[in-house]
């Protein structure tokens, strides 16, 4: 609905959208910035800016201290693993849920985003009860199962609302072209909605990596991932805030790359078929 | 589009997501349900039995679940509340014709990618602390007494900090929704003569009505388990005045090890967003009807 | 070859009867239009044929093999949707090609084929192309190229020109027509509009609220409608239908009388004219008859007569009469 203004009218708005761009993300530059003081720097009162003293010494740390490379990875093969295993799950239920709608379906669908309204902490315990006697406590895979059966729900709901918009009648017609039911999901329907199984991809990515209960709750070390490496740090080094900050920017920017980069299938993702 | 073996077809589909959830739901729940009447102290593991529902009436009764319930209520409402008005007016701003729309969007979406426990510590160490936070830096150069956020404040800090957490993620659904409304209907408001509020009012407000509906959803089912923000700044404090249901859970079972207690909250926790489910759908589901 | 027989053919929602129960034989070779207004059941028939739908009860015959409970593959038909239902991910070529990839044929062969569909169907240069950067007519093409090329026993076709504009309809309307008489496969062809239903069947089927109301040639149709759903729903403008005195006179409950066998200038009726429409070739009227009611006109040519003018009418042509029942007597 955008509509011509006036040029006037157009400084104004530009300026006033850019204040609250900057605001909002405000917190996040200031951060990266204090990544990059050095520690008396970070903290000096009034807080520095132009006569900071800037270093890569914080960072430079952080990776010496830590095994930054494996939280990563473990990061990358979680949230990645989880995402992939979902979707071959999610695809099929989406198909039936979009193309063979029962009575049930809605209701059905309903049920299942709830299972994620159960609180984590409220079944903290016998989860890691289970986990501890299935041996999957601190593993990689574990946590693919724990954070893909999380997003289960989200993924069949972004996948059902892409499903639904490719018309019926392209499904029935590669059947009456003799398509069987594989060759009609693997050759019409997924190249079809590969936008959508893109950008439900990506935001689940973001969601898995981001996640920091169970993450944290189900590793102690092997298989930890950036949430639980930037938990460590917080915790006992409490004020060396240049180097907190070095640690969080570490965690983040990796994603918030990747975000950025996708911001266009994202933000369709995003939409969960709100906005038609 | 339905025949017997599409139907059948569907059903085999539908079915390891529905049992994998159905197991990934029940198991630990059912679980919870047996722990929630035993007595299951880790301090003291010889002795254990049935206890009934002493730890259901231990919860109720203790003088931070009515609090903590009401925290959480706050939380959930807060952030809404925030979020969702902030959110339209944002998505107002930032759909006009502006100068660098793309990249303003980059911005905007920024705090959404950061995980929780690196935005609970950014906003607890770089902006809440009383003595570095730039927030009492600002106080001072004023002249003013930096505010104790955490201290004084501790609910209303930790529902600004997760709103800030999920304001990009209203405001990108509330923003695509408003790019989806013709301008024609606007235009034909215009030339009807509604003026700018009327044309909010009547024509912006009711388009977007399901991206609303869709944000509320969504953003509840997160906003009910928040915990690690909590966790990484007041830890449910001072004395309890941040502490939600979940919080209060997570004490009982961490720190005075009482599981069979945190068991009977976790059963507590469940109904309660139950039944936030139940009004949630009674109220909204009728919006994402097509 | 193409030779589809129903018998006692039954399709129900739940509670709902849609088709409470047909027998209906379609001939090799045949084109058959089943037509009728929306919601009688027509685009379900057809889809009962395709083995999209599963049937209630009854049995559908294909060249004499029973083929019920076949899936829509087996049973040797191609279908034309109504909105094309082009595989928008491929090119013109692979969509063609599609139901022959399916059924496993060999490249060459496939390649032939398409090249042959492409020339009949004037799509050569456009193979390489997605259906997005076709018009309306070209993608009409593909989908029936897609279908063509597998040389099923029939064609079935759902309302597949209600997407276009009116002047490239007929024109479709022709290509289909030739098609058939090249081809000479059996052709199902649902449509809601009886002019499309005129003029390419050999064979129309006009349904009624999931009941056959009348099996016939066009013309037979038009001569000699059984009733009066079947008498008002071919022709256009509609028949007029008189009842009263004036039926009685003929000893019918009612009559019926094309608007192009009514004349103007002089005859027993006399009336007001409400509305007129002259188009150069026809002028249509509608005119309020005395003790009659409104009639609808059409008189070749120009007449000069305007809204407010009084005008005399005289049938001229058939006279159809019906009884309570609304049966043709």
């Amino acid at each position: 609905m955008a509509r011509a203004l006036s040029p006037r009218r157009k400084l104004i708005s530009t300026l006033a959208a850019w204040t609250v761009a900057l605001i909002i993300f405000f917190p996040v530059l200031w951060m990266i910035l204090t990544s990059f003081k050095t520690e008396p720097s970070a903290v000096a009162m009034p807080p520095q800016l132009f006569t900071a003293d800037w270093t890569l010494e914080n960072y430079a740390e952080v990776w010496a201290r830590s095994d930054y490379p494996r939280f990563f990875w473990n990061s990358v093969v979680i949230s990645v693993g989880s995402t992939l295993l979902g979707l071959v799950i999610a695809i099929p239920a989406a198909w039936a849920m979009a193309f063979v709608p029962g009575k049930k379906t809605k209701d059905l669908l309903m049920w299942m985003l709830s299972t994620k309204m159960m609180p984590a902490v409220a079944v903290m315990i016998p989860l890691y009860l289970l986990f501890q006697r299935l041996g999957l406590i601190d593993t990689k895979f574990g946590l693919v199962i724990a954070l893909m059966l999380m997003n289960l729900p989200i993924i069949i709901w972004m996948l059902y609302t892409y499903f639904k918009e490719i018309p019926g009648e392209i499904l029935e017609a590669s059947r009456m072209d003799g398509a069987t039911l594989w060759g009609e999901i693997i050759y019409v329907l997924t190249p079809m909605a590969l936008p959508g199984i893109a950008s439900t991809m990506l935001l689940n990515i973001i969601l898995a990596w981001n996640e920091a209960f169970w993450t944290i709750v189900l590793t102690t070390t092997k298989a930890a991932p950036l949430s639980a490496f930037i938990a460590s740090f917080s915790a006992p080094q409490g004020l060396f805030y240049a180097k907190l900050s070095a640690a969080s920017a570490m965690a983040i920017l990796p994603i918030l790359i990747l975000g950025w980069f996708s911001q266009k299938q994202l933000v369709r993702g995003l939409t969960f078929g709100a906005v038609k | 589009m339905s025949t017997q073996s599409s139907r059948l077809a569907a059903r085999a589909m539908v079915a390891p997501s529905v049992v994998l959830l159905l197991i990934w739901m029940i198991v630990p729940l059912a679980m919870t349900l047996y722990y929630s009447f035993r007595l299951y102290r880790l301090l003291s593991p010889d002795r254990t039995g049935w206890v009934g529902f002493n730890n259901y009436l231990w919860f109720i009764n203790s003088p931070d679940f009515w609090l903590a319930l009401f925290n959480t209520l706050a939380l959930v409402g807060g952030v809404l509340i925030i979020t969702v008005v902030l959110g339209i007016l944002i998505a107002l701003l930032i759909d006009q014709p502006v100068k660098g729309q793309g990249f303003l969007r980059i911005l905007v979406i920024a705090p959404f990618f950061v995980m929780p426990p690196v935005a609970a510590s950014i906003w607890e160490n770089l902006f809440l602390h009383p003595q570095n936070g730039l927030f009492s830096a600002v106080a001072r150069s004023f002249g003013a007494q930096p505010i104790l956020f955490l201290e004084n404040y501790p609910m209303l800090s930790v529902i600004g900090i997760v709103s800030w957490e999920w304001l990009p993620f209203a405001t990108l659904i509330l923003l695509t929704a408003l790019q989806s409304l013709s301008s024609e209907q606007l235009e034909a408001a215009e030339m009807d003569g509604a003026s700018a509020f009327s044309r909010f009012r009547y024509i912006i407000l009711p388009h977007m009505t399901r991206a609303i509906t869709v944000v509320i959803l969504i953003q509840t089912i997160f906003l009910l388990g928040i915990f690690g923000e909590i966790f990484t700044t007041t830890q449910g404090g001072p004395g309890s005045a941040s502490t939600t249901l979940p919080y209060m859970i997570f004490k009982q079972a961490i720190a005075a090890k009482d599981i069979g207690r945190a068991a009977a909250g976790g059963i507590i926790a469940v109904i309660l967003a139950n039944i936030v489910a139940y009004f949630l759908m009674r109220g909204l589901g009728r919006n994402l009807e097509n | 070859m193409g030779k589809i027989q129903l018998t006692k053919v039954r399709k129900s929602f739940g509670e709902v009867d849609v088709i409470p129960g047909i027998d209906l034989t379609i001939e090799d070779g045949e084109f058959v239009v089943f037509v009728g207004p929306s919601g009688c059941g027509k685009s379900t028939l057809l889809r009962l044929i395709a083995g999209l739908e599963d049937t209630t009860s009854g049995v559908i015959d294909i060249d004499g093999k029973d083929a019920t409970n076949l899936p829509p593959a087996k049973r040797g038909l191609a279908m034309v949707f109504q909105s094309y239902a082009l595989y928008p991910h491929m090119t013109v070529r692979k969509n063609i090609a599609f139901p022959l990839k399916m059924a496993g044929m060999d490249q060459a062969e496939q390649e032939k084929r398409v090249e042959r569909a492409a020339k009949v169907l004037n799509l050569s240069n456009y193979l390489d192309r997605r259906p997005g950067q076709l018009s309306g007519g070209q993608r009409q093409r593909v989908a029936i190229g897609r279908a063509i090329v597998r040389e099923p026993a029939a064609f079935l076709f759902d309302e597949p020109l209600s997407n276009l504009d009116a002047a490239l309809r007929v024109g479709m309307r022709q290509e289909i027509s030739e098609l058939h008489q090249s081809l000479k496969t059996t052709m199902i062809y649902v449509t809601h509009d009886q002019v499309e239903a005129m003029t390419m069947a050999d064979k129309i089927v006009v349904l009624n609220a999931g009941r056959i109301e009348q099996v016939g040639a066009p013309l037979e149709l038009y001569n000699h409608p059984k009733n009066l759903f079947v008498a008002g729903f071919i022709g256009s403008p509609k028949m007029n239908f008189i009842e009263g005195a004036e039926a009685a006179k003929h000893s019918a409950h009612t009559i019926g009388i094309r608007p192009e066998h009514i004349t103007v200038g002089d005859g027993p009726w006399e009336g007001v004219v409400g509305l007129s429409e002259h188009l150069g070739s026809d002028s249509f009227l509608k005119v309020a008859v005395d003790g009659i009611g409104t009639l609808t006109v059409r008189a070749p040519g120009e007449i000069h007569a305007h809204h407010g003018d009084r005008v005399r009418l005289a049938p001229a042509g058939k006279v159809h009469r019906f009884d309570a029942n609304g049966l043709a007597i």
